[in-house]
Parts: C-alpha cells; structure tokens; sequence
C-alpha cells in the first residue's frame, strides 16, 4: 500500500492509498480522481494518463520500456518527468509518491 | 443520398464483425471511418503488436486481425467510406438521416456506432495563439506539398511522419526537423536517411526542442524553440508543421442527444441500444455494468445490435434465428458451396 498524491493543474491535491500492484493510473480512476482519462483502460495505447513525477521520485521509479516514450510523444506537453501512469506500479516503494497532471489529456 | 439498413460509424473489429452480422442475416450496411484505413486502433496503435486474447487466435497482430475480419466479410460486398467523419445524425421520417464531413448523404433504418474512443484527429501544438495559425502557416498534414516549396519549414514530430516529411520536402525546400527528445521512434531507415541528409547539410535536425512560441500577424512570422536546458532561440519562418500523432477524441457524436458517461454511451445490454431507439452503441465506445473493453466483447455486442438492426429495417418480416452450419439461406449469402 502506498500514499498518492495526485495534483491537479489547478494545484488541487488529491490524497489516496492505492493497493501495492494496481498502477498510479488506476488509483486515481477508482478513486474518482479528475485529471486522468485513461482512454485506453491501460494497454499503453494512447496518452491521456500521462502525468509529471516529482523529480526526487522520476528516478526511483522502474524504468520506461519500450514504446512508453513513444506514446508520451504524443501526450499533451510532455516533459523530461513525464510519464504514463498506466505504467507505474505501486509498491510500498513508492509511498509518498506526488504526480502532477498536465492541463489537459486529450 | 445512399440508403442502406445499417450505417455503422467505425472500421475497427467491432464495426467490421457487425457488418458479418448484419450480413448473415441479410442486412447491407455502408461503413464510415475518419481514418484513412480500416482496422480502428488495431491498425493505427498496433498494427504489429500481438494480441492473445482472440478466441481461436492463439496470438494475432492487429493488422492480422483486421485482414481476418476483412477476409470473413468479403462475400457482403461492404462499400467503406474512409477519410470521412459523420457530423450530423437527424430523424427523416422513420429513418435516421446521416451527413458526413465530406457532405455524404445516408438514410438508414439504424445506425451502429463503433467508435472506438472517438476519431482520430491530429494532436495540435499546445502553445498560446496556435488556432489563429491554423492553415495560415500552422499544419498538421501536407495535402500539397508544391506548396511548400522553397520555402522554410520548421517540422515538429518524432515519428515516421515527421521523418519521411522532413527527408520529402528538403528536396525542395529549408528544412528544419525538431524532436522534443534525442530519439526517434520512426523507422530505422528513415531516421538513416534523415540522419544521414543532416551529414550532407540538407537537412537540419535540432533534438532535444520543443515549440516555445508562434509569432505573426495574420500568417506565422517565425517561431521561438526551447531546447531542454531552458534555451530558447528564434526561427524565422512562415511553415511550421506538427507531427504528433494521433489522439482520440469523442467529437461530434457528443452532439447527436446521447446520453453519455464521461466519454463513453451507455447502451442496454439485451441489444445495445442508445437512449435513441435505432441508435446502437458497441465495442469500446459503449458502457454498462460489467463493461469489458475487449474485442472479443465488442464481437458479442455487435451480433446482438445487428438482431434488434433486423427489427428495424424489416418490420414486416419476422426474424428467424439459424447457425451458419446448416442454414442453406446463410450459406447463399456467405457463397459457400453446400458440402
């Protein structure tokens, strides 16, 4: 189990505990999160989950695989700690872990 | 104006199998689709990834699957209308009338939507003032690329798009191809070629950049690029194109009186229909309790919307149910000899 923050582009933050092995997406998705569209339900085939990792965390995340950058190419205003968070898996790692999302997904 | 039983709105597995439906039982329908091929997102996300979740298919890649399905409806003769978004749906009559972006008329007794998360339209630049710009020196295709001769361009895009349009148009033209990271995710050969066109100084390729303004009065002037560090410099320049690629967007069908759930319609699962009688809703695009966005489920609610489609079309007739085992009539209209 691992504490969340989702923070929206207004500033707003959202709070959650996500279960160890759902991904950051599906914690904001079930717990009614706005900002995360996730129009692809998560088989990475489209961008509106991507979120920007707080630096001091990009690096503790598992790394990208193939084809991840390739679908943040078409996110909206993607950076260098953008992610899909359809592919970050929670642990206990990553309590504490603050995602920022974008203005828009789609 | 072209009258038909069904129209379906989508190319994908889910449009593609209610054609196979709507065939068995001797319904014709014409299919609209905004992309410029068919397949949905098999064809345009992962044409070359394995799926394992087909029944049957041990492991199939989306473009496998779709010239399965294309294979499997072929004895129906379906007329594709590709390039085309449908923009207006109105009752006429008892029939809904339907008028495309290209301005095609259809009259059809029901209409089967099989849209996927929506169409597939460009991703746009996200920098302030870019709609001002659009097609007054701002593009997200090259319809002609005459018109981009000798002239300056600035390409944006890491992609096969962005690559072979880069290596196209240096031929006659300044171009400056910009990624907003040091890889591409284009084809090997092309990212050569271009690299290699950078080597003889045809080509200029600026990475890791990413558009940081659009300056101009009624038509583009010249742009500002920001480069990873913070750098930002100026481009002069009167073309700049974006390859992003392709998101998925809802669009008009948000219009049409649909109840809707977030981006998704909510149908009734005894036949898939919308709030709107005639007005079916089916694979991905469509919600109910239980709702799994597979294909194989958009192949079970598309032969339960192609049944209530018959009721429609045919009211007089009376529906009879027959397996493609035995019935002579299905086997007529998918042309197999009887064994």
């Amino acid at each position: 189990m691992a504490k969340i923050t989702y923070i929206h582009s207004t500033s707003k933050e959202y709070t959650v505990d996500v279960s160890n092995g759902l991904t950051v997406m599906e914690g904001a998705v079930q717990n009614d999160i706005p900002g995360i569209d996730a129009d692809c339900g998560g088989s990475m085939a489209c961008a509106t989950c991507h979120v920007y990792v707080e630096e001091k965390w990009f690096t503790k995340l598992q790394e990208k695989i193939e084809g991840e950058d390739d679908m943040l190419d078409i996110a909206f205003k993607p950076n260098k700690f953008s992610r899909l968070s359809c592919q970050i898996i929670v642990s206990d790692e990553l309590d504490g872990l603050r995602v920022k999302m974008p203005e828009q997904q789609g | 104006m072209i009258n038909t039983d069904v129209l379906i709105i989508g190319a994908g597995p889910a449009g593609l199998f209610a054609v196979h439906q709507l065939g068995l039982i001797g319904l014709k329908a014409e299919v609209v689709d905004n992309l410029d091929k068919i397949g949905g997102q098999c064809i345009e996300l992962y044409p070359d990834k394995p799926i394992y979740d087909i029944p049957a298919l041990k492991e199939c890649s989306g473009g496998e699957l779709t010239a399965k399905l294309l294979e499997q409806i072929k004895p129906f003769k379906t007329n594709f209308h590709l390039n085309e978004r449908v923009q207006e749906v109105s009752k006429e009559n008892n029939k809904w009338k339907i008028v495309t972006s290209k301005k095609s008329v259809f009259l059809a007794s029901g209409i089967i939507i099989a849209g996927g998360v929506g169409s597939f339209e460009p991703r746009k630049f996200s920098v302030k003032d870019v709609e001002r710009f659009e097609n007054k020196g701002v593009f997200y295709s090259v319809k002609d690329k005459t018109n981009f001769k000798n002239k300056k361009i600035c390409i944006f895009g890491g992609g096969d798009s962005a690559l072979d349009w880069a290596i196209e148009l240096s031929k006659n033209a300044e171009v400056v191809l910009l990624h907003r990271r040091q890889e591409f995710r284009g084809t090997g050969h092309s990212v050569e070629t271009a690299k290699k066109l950078e080597k003889e100084g045809k080509l200029i390729i600026k990475t890791p950049y990413e558009i940081n303004s659009i300056e101009g009065k009624d038509e583009v002037s010249a742009i500002t690029v920001k480069s990873e560090n913070g750098k930002v410099e100026k481009i002069h320049t009167n073309c700049v194109l974006g390859f992003f690629g392709l998101i998925m967007k809802l669009g008009p069908i948000a219009e049409w009186g649909l109840n809707l759930d977030k981006k998704h319609i909510p149908v009734n699962t005894e036949n898939f229909q919308t709030n709107k009688e005639g007005i079916f809703a089916i694979g991905d695009i469509c919600t109910y309790p239980g709702k799994l966005k597979l294909i194989l489920s958009g192949f079970h609610e598309g032969a339960l919307a192609a049944r209530a489609c018959f009721k429609l079309a045919r009211p007089n007739e009376k529906y009879r149910f027959e397996f493609t085992t035995t019935s002579k009539t299905l086997h007529e209209r998918l042309g197999v000899k009887n064994k």
